[in-house]
């Protein structure tokens, strides 16, 4: 019963259901008017052929009835009521008398003007001499329980030569001379009925049964299947499992769900990872709070007993000397612990004027003793002419110092180099202004979140040409080539399009200034058009409303180490949350979060690195902010 | 009233307290202690003290209550405030609620010592002031309260916001009166920043005592008085126009000047 009750309360049983009705009934009444138009067809087949033979009938006795040779007419009718489907072929005189009958013993009889085949005409007073086909043929069960027959009276008219015969049997007055009456069985005529509704009645119900098969089978590979999938989706991140994602790549409204919901758990889990670390931030606060307190207090009292005994030992050299070690360590001590206390207290992110000499200065004394015991000598070149800059000091020390572990973790114990140097650069845009919104003519998102390029999300394009259709992952960064495709160059009919609604991104009027290529542009929302050539090798691109604002000058630091490298393949993929080379050692957050707080600066951080030589991480910060 | 004492220290750790002991018994002073300050409350309900050093992180009642509580009670006693958990936060909270100083641990001999000098030259300030509202002796001290429109931390500096948005900040003529009179002066390079509740120049009385500056508000500092450093007595002369310390471009004005004690409030 449940069983039943869950069976029709799921979407798919409920369609065929619904389905299945459906075409039972359009079915039903489709049959029903055909069962109705066949039979009714039949009958007025058998109708004109019952007429026919009457007509036939009278016309082939009428020599004989004036001759009024009697034996040959009998035969005739005898004759013809001898065709199994004929039931009686009957002649009725004027007053009623059957004169002849394919029955022997009916002539003679006397009909009553009551009777069924007489009531047509004799239901008036006078009886009626005209009568068209449909009146004079009726369709009757002799015996209730018997099959149906169909009974046709032809009136026998006066003609001249009936009352000039020889006979003078009629008189001129008289119209109708009498009825030939024919009855047919209708048994064939039904059977053929039944049949057909019963092959009907077949047919609807396989037509209902295999739509239902159809519609099923259909419903669970479009519907059931992805929805399930959907389910088992939410209900692993329901539990906390962030990294599922459903592998569904199907193109219809279901598969869009699928992408959307894989978007929002990639969201989610960079939202929870963000909230991991400033917990884990802010844990490591409350700890080193804790910390702070209780060091101070045991500190407080080496440095006021150790500096009071060297304020009463003022005569004793040697004394002091030793006094003197203490006071200066646990001042030391102090500095430590204080510097801990600042970095740990990050919880409010504030943006403010610094130094980003400083800040580095400032990272690199929290894990100075670290590099000293790796045997890793640091390299700093820092451009002393560096203007202040609007930076959050803190993310920016967790920036650097998260960059100096690494690379001291790719350096290993053996011991290396590590160089920083800063410089104050000047960079046009083209080839380093990132693309962060796109849209379609008709505001369709551009942005794949799915593919990103060198860690930014990607510009997802359709091009259509006489040789198909592809998808483009087109790269966010304005002037750098580094797009995803399989097609390596577009030709001649080839158009750009968005791959939502497909509507048509190029540029009609427009040529490519270097190659003479067809051009494509790309709104991007309060920053005007992005154009660009479709021909791959050129690579021409265009932004007015970020070229207008000319050359920007950013402050550039250089993070390199001597370090085991990465490779080629990593290389992509670091700054994506959870990836970690190190194995059991990291997180795999460190590079997202380090890629997250640079971007929020509208920074930008670029890799290079060659395996066994060394590593070295770029990264420019804008000096001044632009919207 | 059994025993006259001139210092209460309250501090959960016996260590800090023995070695406050020392130090100010050293100097001749008397100190008294507590290990909470429910017992500090009691004890100041019998006796009086001249002033009272006391911690911030302490069981039950913690040190801001603890300042509350002698506000409410009506202890003219200056506290000076200690705490191992030393942010801005804390010391500007401090000095806002009462306290005449703050002093982060771990801690110098003389640092705390000279902090308890200067608070009990405040005690004798007070005292006199409240001795003798209308009458003019030798004894009296007259100093001059800050402008309306400026902001203090403590009794110690100021904050005067400028129409261009910068800030000038120099020493109140309290803290003057108490340190006596200045020998030297040592203010930070141009171009530094310096942080509300921190340290921001040092100066150095005829008696080799030296007392450190907190500063009222955040910014980098961009002119210096320089007339000061040639002539120090001009602080003294006139504290709060012709003797600032530091012109400097504020980070967070808005949000540190409600942090300090307005000097319109000091007017009665």
């Amino acid at each position: 019963m449940i069983r039943m009750k869950m069976m029709v309360t799921k979407i798919g049983s409920k369609l065929i259901l619904v389905v299945g009705i459906t075409a039972l009934l359009t079915i039903g009444i489709f049959s029903y008017f055909n069962i109705r138009s066949h039979s009714s067809s039949l009958l007025a087949e058998v109708e004109q052929g019952a007429n026919q033979l009457s007509e036939t009938v009278i016309h082939s006795t009428r020599y004989d009835m004036l001759l009024n040779q009697r034996d040959r007419i009998n035969k005739i009718i005898n004759t013809i009521g001898e065709q199994p489907s004929i039931r009686t072929v009957r002649v009725i005189n004027k007053s009623g008398a059957i004169i002849y009958s394919s029955h022997q013993d009916d002539i003679g009889r006397m009909v009553d003007k009551n009777e069924e085949s007489c009531y047509a005409c004799h239901a008036a007073n006078k009886p009626l001499e005209r009568l068209p086909i449909k009146g004079r043929t009726r369709i009757f069960r002799p015996v209730p329980a018997s099959p149906r027959v169909l009974g046709i009276i032809s009136p026998i008219y006066n003609e001249e030569s009936c009352w000039q015969a020889d006979c003078h049997a009629h008189q001129k007055s008289q119209t109708v001379l009498g009825v030939l009456d024919i009855t047919i069985s209708l048994e064939e005529v039904d059977k053929q009925i039944q049949k057909s509704e019963m092959e009907i009645i077949i047919f609807a119900i396989t037509a209902v049964i295999a739509l239902s098969f159809i519609i099923s089978f259909f419903v669970r590979r479009w519907v059931v299947k992805p929805v399930n999938e959907l389910l088992n989706a939410t209900n692993q991140v329901g539990v906390g499992n962030l990294n599922y994602t459903i592998k569904d790549r199907r193109k219809d409204e279901l598969g869009m769900l699928a992408r959307s919901f894989n978007n929002m758990t990639l969201k989610l889990s960079e939202a929870r990872m963000q909230l991991f670390q400033s917990d884990k931030m802010a844990s490591l606060g409350r700890l080193a709070a804790g910390v702070a307190h209780e060091i101070n207090n045991p500190l407080t009292g080496v440095l006021t007993y150790s500096s009071f005994l060297l304020k009463r030992t003022e005569n004793n050299s040697e004394l002091q000397e030793d006094l003197k070690v203490i006071v200066r360590e646990t001042k030391r001590s102090r500095e430590i612990v204080k510097s801990l206390l600042d970095f740990a207290r990050q919880s409010v992110p504030k943006k403010n004027e610094a130094s980003i000499n400083e800040i580095i200065d400032r990272s690199i004394s929290v894990i100075e003793n670290q590099l000293t015991i790796n045997h890793i000598k640091l390299n700093k070149n820092l451009n002393t002419n560096l203007p202040t800059i609007t930076v959050d000091a803190n993310q920016m020390q967790q920036v650097f110092i998260n960059l100096i572990v690494n690379a001291a973790d790719a350096i290993g114990i053996s011991g290396g180099t590590i160089s920083i140097s800063t410089a104050l650069i000047s960079l046009s845009p083209y080839g380093i202004t990132h693309i962060k919104k796109a849209i379609c003519p008709k505001r369709h998102d551009l942005i794949d979140n799915e593919y990103k390029i060198d860690g930014m999300p990607s510009i997802k394009l359709k091009i259509i040409s006489s040789l198909g259709e592809d998808i483009v992952h087109f790269d966010p960064v304005y002037g750098r080539n580094h797009h995803l495709s399989k097609i390596n160059e577009l030709k001649g009919d080839a158009k750009v399009v968005c791959p939502l609604c497909s509507c048509s991104l190029m540029e009609e009027n427009l040529k490519c200034p270097q190659c003479g290529s067809q051009v494509f542009s790309i709104e991007i929302p309060s920053q005007g058009k992005f154009e660009a050539c479709t021909s791959r090798s050129c690579g021409w691109q265009r932004w007015d409303a970020v070229d207008n604002e000319g050359k920007r000058e950013y402050i550039e630091i250089k993070l390199s180490d001597s370090g085991c490298g990465i490779a080629k393949e990593d290389l992509a993929r670091i700054f994506e949350p959870f990836y970690s080379t190190k194995g059991q050692k990291g997180t795999g957050l460190g590079l997202s979060v380090i890629w997250g707080i640079i971007d929020n600066h509208n920074g930008t951080i670029k890799v290079e690195s060659e395996i066994n030589k060394g590593t070295t991480f770029t990264i420019h910060l804008p000096l001044k902010q632009v919207r | 009233m059994n025993k006259q004492f001139d210092i209460l220290a309250i501090d959960d750790e016996q260590v800090i307290i023995d070695a406050i002991n020392k130090i100010c018994s050293s100097e001749g002073y008397r100190v008294d202690s507590s290990i909470d300050a429910k017992d500090a409350l009691e004890k100041l309900s019998k006796n009086s003290y001249k002033i009272i050093v006391c911690d911030i992180m302490m069981p039950d009642i913690d040190g801001f209550e603890f300042l509350e509580e002698i506000v409410k009670r009506k202890i003219s006693s200056p506290v000076i405030m200690t705490t191992g958990y030393s942010t801005v936060e804390n010391s500007v909270k401090s000095l806002y609620n009462g306290a005449i100083d703050f002093i982060p641990k771990p801690f110098t001999a003389d640092e705390i010592l000279n902090s308890v000098i200067r608070g009990m030259r405040y005690s004798d300030v007070q005292n006199k002031i409240i001795s003798s509202p209308n009458q003019q002796d030798d004894s009296t001290i007259i100093y001059v309260p800050c402008p309306a429109k400026y902001f203090r931390l403590g009794y110690s500096s100021w904050a005067a916001e400028e129409n261009t948005g910068t800030i000038l900040i120099g020493v109140t003529d309290l803290f003057l009166k108490i340190i006596e009179s200045i020998e030297e002066l040592e203010l930070y390079k141009l171009d530094e920043e310096i942080v509300q509740g921190n340290q921001c120049a040092t100066l150095k009385s005829k008696d080799n005592l030296v007392h450190n500056i907190l500063s009222p508000v955040t910014g980098r500092i961009i002119e210096r008085n320089e007339e000061i450093l040639n002539d120090v007595n001009i602080i003294e002369k006139d504290p709060y126009f012709e003797g600032w310390l530091y012109r400097i471009i504020p980070s967070e004005s808005e949000y540190e000047l409600k942090q300090l004690i307005p000097c319109s409030s000091d007017r009665f």
